[in-house]
């Protein structure tokens, strides 16, 4: 009879995972097919950075990396990004504090705004900094004027960088801190504590993990961005060239091997990138798991 | 109407004055003087280098292909999101950290390697070239590098909508006499396609303003394989300002429409899920 009732039971499972799944074939066949596409589009274009670098040998390969124009891009690809993230995240946290915080007429309007940026073209984005700061521009008779180098210089380049890598931070935040909701800051400043401790105290532990991540994805783009500086830096070797400029120029010079060597610190940097954000998203599930179960 | 609901935490000015300053300088005023640049043009200058052949064709080529790769993204993506979220296999954490490598690789840097990699000689080029089709320097070279470009939009935004769907749903649907494939078309792909559409959307936009992943793939013929932007690069190095605002004028009027039209289709989307 137990026996009996055992196979029932197993029966009406079947037909319970029956239907909400498919049958094994489809099943294998539908994930042969997702790892067959991804394969092609992922998995073979980072195998072929990696060939393409070791192509000529280990030596070739850190010649490559140690040149000093090489060097000179690595370089000044570090400083865009260590002027452009900081003023982005300053510029995220008070979009995030002003769009999240307080209720006020135009609200939307200005989240479409913030966004804006991730629907220019990169080269429209070095193009709009031409048209102001470029010898022809807006600017660009009283720049020369005063011997001010904007475009085909460094500040071009953080400005293009700075246009197209500022909505990461803030939309990142706006909407964690909107779902946080005011409450534990409305009880902070009820208890006496001034905007900023309230903000260092209260809001800051609390969006920790999703700053860090638009830290992370802004200087990712931020060290990556190839039309938008393409367009104002003026490909000066040693000067103006970042790393991504570099493989360009590598490349069309058909030294593959060394621009797929450049290629590959790009790429190890993506990785970290990818490995930093898994990492997050792990801490931050962890968190909210935790706070939900006390 | 008042403008701000009161409210008793302080930096309200602060940040709305240093959010609307910084956004102004940075995004909005040189924005702006592009449109402004392109008025000065005059409305037959204007027009004369929009509708020249070389711009119409790489306008075409531009739209045509981001298009093209959104479509293949919506097929492609959804199978990816539904293989992630529904199927165990091994390796399935690492596949899906690999889904948002195009978000994070430079793309100067995937341009050098698809082309490669679709080059006559390169491994996908030779056995395509045997099927006699020829990948790089061709519309098809330039779609697979948007394709790359955009598949982690649409995997990201229908994955989390997958995963929230409730089985109930479907096991009524199976009660009910429904076999799997009308569960999928009838039940699940309607509550996923919002969501599917916007991904498409953002996917189709990137791709549109796309330049340093397609470059290098697409061979630049003039009215064959350049790519809007593209164009507009080399308007600027051959000192054409006025044409390359005005193209970039056109592509910018269309992205802001294509914007819009996805913020008004997410809210009426979430009205509806609402109800």
């Amino acid at each position: 009879m137990a026996g009996a009732t055992g196979l029932r039971k197993r029966a009406a499972n079947q037909v319970a995972r029956a239907s909400v799944t498919e049958p094994p074939l489809v099943r294998g066949i539908l994930t042969a097919i997702a790892l067959i596409f991804l394969v092609v589009f992922l998995i073979l274009p980072i195998t072929v950075i990696v060939a393409g670098a070791l192509a000529k040998g280990v030596q070739f390969y850190f010649q490559a990396l140690t040149e000093p124009v090489a060097l000179a891009a690595a370089r000044l690809t570090l400083l865009v990004a260590v002027i452009t993230v900081p003023l982005n995240v300053l510029f995220g946290l008070a979009a995030a504090w002003a769009l999240a915080k307080f209720d006020f007429v135009g609200k939307k309007f200005l989240t479409t705004l913030i966004d804006l940026p991730f629907s220019v073209s990169p080269v429209i984005s070095g193009l709009i900094y031409v048209l102001v700061f470029g010898a022809q521009g807006v600017l660009g008779p009283w720049l020369q004027a005063h011997d001010i180098k904007i475009v085909f210089a460094l500040p071009g380049i953080v400005l293009a960088t700075v246009f197209v890598t500022s909505p990461f931070v803030a939309r990142e935040l706006i909407p964690l801190m909107q779902a946080q909701g005011n409450e534990e800051e409305n009880a902070a400043i009820i208890l006496g504590a001034s905007g900023w401790q309230t903000f260092w105290r209260v809001t800051l532990p609390n969006i920790k993990w999703g700053l860090l991540y638009g830290v992370i994805l802004c200087t990712a783009r931020a060290m990556g961005e190839f039309g938008a500086v393409s367009v104002v830096s003026g490909h000066i070797r040693g000067l103006t060239n970042t790393l991504p400029l570099h493989v360009e120029i590598l490349y069309n010079e058909y030294s593959f091997t060394a621009a797929f060597a450049v290629s590959s610190l790009l790429m190890m940097l993506a990785f970290v990138t990818l490995a930093l954000k898994h990492f997050i998203e792990w801490q931050h599930s962890r968190e909210t798991n935790l706070t939900a179960e006390s | 109407m008042k403008f701000k609901r009161h409210s008793v935490i302080p930096g309200f000015g602060f940040t709305l004055g240093f959010t609307l300053t910084y956004l102004s300088l940075i995004v909005l005023i040189p924005l702006s003087l592009l449109f402004l640049k392109a008025t000065t043009l005059g409305w037959e200058h204007f027009w004369h280098t929009v509708v020249s052949a070389r711009v119409l064709a790489s306008l075409r080529l531009s739209f045509g292909t981001a298009l093209a790769s959104a479509l293949v993204n919506a097929v492609f993506g959804l199978l990816v999101a539904w293989v992630l979220v529904r199927y165990d296999f091994p390796g399935k954490k690492i596949v899906d950290a690999l889904v948002d490598l195009p978000f994070a690789l430079p793309t100067a840097v995937a341009g050098i390697a698809l082309t490669t990699l679709y080059a006559p000689h390169g491994w996908m080029g030779r056995l395509l070239a045997g099927l006699g089709i020829k990948a790089a320097f061709t519309p098809l070279g330039i779609t697979l590098a948007l394709i790359f470009i955009g598949l982690p939009f649409v995997v990201r935004t229908v994955e989390p909508i997958l995963q929230d769907f409730e089985k109930e749903i479907e096991e009524a649907a199976f009660s009910l006499g429904a076999n799997r494939w009308q569960t999928f078309c009838k039940v699940i792909l309607p509550a996923i396609l919002p969501a599917l559409l916007t991904g498409c959307a953002m996917a189709f936009s990137r791709a549109v303003g796309e330049y340093g992943s397609v470059v290098f793939i697409a061979g630049n013929m003039p009215l064959k394989t350049e790519i809007a932007p593209l164009l507009i690069m080399t308007k600027l190095e051959q000192y054409d300002y006025a044409g390359a605002t005005a193209i970039a004028g056109v592509m910018l009027v269309i992205s802001f429409l294509l914007l819009f039209a996805t913020h008004l289709f997410q809210a009426w989307t979430r009205q509806y899920e609402r109800v």
